[in-house]
């Protein structure tokens, strides 16, 4: 495969728009930086510019690693969160965008509760837009930097079978990792209760395999990753009680067995202790959930240096 | 509308189709005095007449509309009657039934009045409202039907809002059955659309949008078709966008059920994937659906199990679908693509003829509702488009006449054109223009 050397776009909005070339070239990029996590260590590739977190939707964990990311390479970063913001008193998504760039930023990273605002903003905008999560379509950065972890504890992705596991319907998460990890050649597999897993979603994604039975979808797999069950989403219609889900689709040391021995846990966080997975499995040796935190900051530092310097300044 | 002092009207050398008669003349001749169809002018109506030559065009009765909105009264900003009536006439609509969900809604005879006293003054084309089912199309306690009808509806509907308890339902068809006014159902079970933003499918499951399942549409028209089994009501069932409910009104009218269906031109044309870059101007109510459910309409449409093609313009401005598509309006503005959108999807795409088309646009609608349009019946009233269905053109924001922007083919190059509208004889638009 072509090795791309240069990036071209000014929008990181969907792994959908991104070639297996690409993703090569940003995890490239991501090597590069992963000296400068180190305490201490910075860069200043974005001095002088201003990364804007526009957060219309709760998050800590995400808006905190866009803002580490941002500092690390010199960027001026302000955070607005959907308290604070002016979105409260109805104006529109755009007029909010339009103003925050007239104020002269480089860079808009958005999560938002609509499918699709991150593409519409991209399209409304002159300056960078980075996906930090609209809706239940995409959330990039985090499927960046899963396959990330795993390229760097594997040395490849092609290949490797890789089970995601929970609610895969109303999650971003999965919908990129789908993407990301089909892109890169590894074989995945989604799991879950069937109103959270519709067979459907095979229509939507050819490639994956959808499976109900919990140790079939584990049984040889490289990697699982766990999603957070988000029983607010999900209403009361999708499964009955936490405690149901835990005990038929749970992760604990007995299941966690069934995978390979080399194999690893990953979960985007936070975690629900108990629920989806077992403090044993969690804590244990298998799991490289803080590696996937660390990386998280080295592929959100390479998404800001690249998508802002695809614009001519 | 005055069309009584007019100067008689003597179009030639068209091609004239009336499905209502049968009737196809490769070269025909049509006359209109006094606002109605006549066999023949005199000498002296000869020489004042304004005389249409219309060679290479097909003459038809004016098209039907059974599912449309005009802004007012209460949504001026997304169309006006003015604008509207005149986007219906470029569209070749010269009836159209409004839906009652204006604000305030068409539930009492005042707003009836009002929407009568404004189409007098304003409107192009013969504007019939429907009335609500229920106070406040809320699906809770029965409308006023007979004042409503002594007020001038044609027909009764909850419109989007749905009826979703079967009680209600059953009796608000007995009691307009009494009047003689058909019932316009649209047809969603709303606990299964629930944040619903477009078809459940995989597009909606790519997207991350809520879906909208074929069944929440399927469990309507099936109980739709058995309480019009129970009450001999007629039920006209609106804009159907899934094969299923296709299906289930093929088997109801075996059964000879009292349904008629429409689809609109969009569900025709076309399908879930335009949606793939949230184009919010294809966000509609009922969704656009898969290719399999527009094949099956389409064949529908042609076995004669759907009776007729509507426009569903549901206007929005601009404005408020430039946002996130969960926060977008549901609607487009169709009424001057409707003609061509389905020109395209059944005459050029080789599904069915013209005659077949225009029967779906003119007396297939009028006989749905029982109204007095949609024929060239001599004696009637004189509404007549002129098409060419050779020509093509490319609808564009600055030239449409609705007041709306939200027109989803914009851009797009359509086969089919509305030539001249004519309604009582007089010349409403030519060319998509205002005629006068």
């Amino acid at each position: 495969m072509a090795k791309q050397e240069s990036w071209t776009k000014k929008d990181l909005t969907g792994i959908e728009e991104l070639s297996r070339a690409e993703i090569e070239l940003l995890f490239r990029q991501a090597d590069r930086f992963l000296p400068a996590l180190a305490p201490g260590k910075g860069l200043d590739l974005m001095r002088g510019r201003t990364v804007v977190n526009l957060f219309l939707e709760p998050s800590t964990r995400t808006r905190t690693a866009f803002e580490i990311s941002a500092k690390k390479l010199g960027a001026e970063v302000v955070s607005i969160n959907t308290t604070a913001s002016s979105l409260v008193k109805g104006e529109t998504l755009r007029d909010t965008a339009l103003n925050i760039r007239a104020m002269g930023v480089d860079a808009i990273v958005m999560r938002h509760s609509s499918a699709g605002a991150a593409r519409y903003l991209g399209n409304a905008l002159d300056i960078s837009v980075v996906n930090a999560g609209d809706g239940a379509h995409e959330h990039p950065t985090q499927a960046l930097l899963d396959a990330f972890t795993i390229r760097q504890r594997f040395g490849k992705i092609q290949g490797l079978k890789v089970t995601i596991l929970g609610d895969i319907l109303f999650s971003r998460v999965a919908r990129s990792n789908i993407l990301c990890l089909t892109k890169l050649g590894a074989e995945v597999t989604l799991a879950g209760p069937a109103t959270l897993v519709p067979a459907t979603l095979k229509e939507a994604y050819p490639q994956v395999r959808i499976v109900h039975d919990l140790k079939k979808a584990l049984s040889g797999a490289d990697a699982v990753m766990l999603l957070r069950i988000q029983h607010e989403r999900q209403t009361t219609t999708h499964f009955p009680s936490l405690g149901e889900y835990t005990s038929q689709f749970g992760l604990n040391a007995e299941r966690a067995a069934w995978l390979k021995p080399e194999a690893i846990v990953m979960h985007p966080g936070p975690i629900n202790r108990g629920v989806e997975v077992e403090s044993e499995v969690a804590d244990g040796p298998r799991s490289v959930i803080l590696e996937q935190v660390r990386n998280g900051v080295a592929v959100r530092m390479a998404v800001l240096h690249l998508c802002t310097g695809a614009i001519a300044r | 509308m005055n069309t009584a002092e007019h100067t008689p009207l003597w179009i030639r050398g068209a091609r004239v189709i009336d499905p209502s008669v049968g009737r196809d003349d490769a070269r025909g001749e049509v006359f209109a005095k006094d606002g109605r169809f006549v066999d023949k002018l005199s000498k002296s109506d000869q020489a004042r007449a304004q005389v249409i030559d219309a060679a290479g065009l097909i003459l038809a009765p004016g098209f039907v509309d059974l599912n449309c909105r005009l802004g007012e009264p209460g949504r001026g900003a997304r169309e006006s009657i003015r604008a509207g009536t005149l986007a219906a006439a470029a569209g070749g609509f010269t009836s159209v039934v409004t839906m009652p969900d204006c604000l305030p809604a068409a539930d009492n005879v005042g707003t009836i009045q009002l929407i009568r006293e404004l189409c007098a003054r304003d409107a192009s084309v013969r504007v019939l409202p429907a009335g609500t089912l229920t106070k406040g199309h809320e699906g809770k306690a029965l409308a006023p039907i007979g004042s409503l009808k002594k007020a001038g509806v044609v027909a009764v509907t909850d419109t989007t809002s749905g009826v979703q308890n079967n009680e209600i339902m059953r009796r608000a068809l007995e009691y307009a059955a009494m009047f003689g006014l058909v019932v316009l159902d649209h047809c969603q079970d709303s606990s299964m659309t629930d944040g619903a933003q477009m078809h459940e499918g995989a597009w909606s499951l790519r997207l991350g949008l809520r879906g909208y399942p074929r069944a929440a549409e399927e469990i309507v028209v099936s109980s739709d078709c058995v309480l019009a089994g129970l009450t001999k009501a007629r039920i006209h069932l609106q804009h159907l966008s899934s094969g299923g409910s296709a299906e289930i009104v093929r088997r109801a009218k075996a059964a000879q059920a009292s349904v008629t269906a429409e689809v609109s031109a969009l569900h025709l044309l076309l399908t879930d994937a335009a949606l793939a870059q949230y184009d919010t101007r294809l966000k509609l109510n009922p969704p656009l659906r898969e290719e399999a459910d527009r094949q099956a309409l389409i064949a529908a449409l042609v076995d004669g199990t759907l009776d007729a093609i509507c426009s569903d313009h549901s206007p929005c401005t601009a404005t408020e679908k430039d946002c996130e598509f969960d926060l977008a309006p549901f609607g487009a503005a169709t009424l001057e693509t409707a003609f061509s959108a389905a020109y395209e999807a059944i005459v050029a795409d080789g599904h069915a003829d013209l005659n077949l088309l225009l029967q779906r646009l003119t007396c297939g609608p009028a006989r749905a509702l029982g109204l007095d349009a949609g024929t060239l019946r001599i004696g009637g009233l004189a509404d007549v488009v002129l098409i060419d269905p050779k020509a093509t053109w490319k609808p564009s924001a600055k030239t449409l006449l609705s007041k709306s922007g939200n027109n989803p083919l914009l851009g797009r190059t359509l086969k089919g054109r509305i030539r001249s509208t004519f309604v009582g004889g007089q010349l409403i638009t030519k060319d998509g223009q205002p005629a006068k």
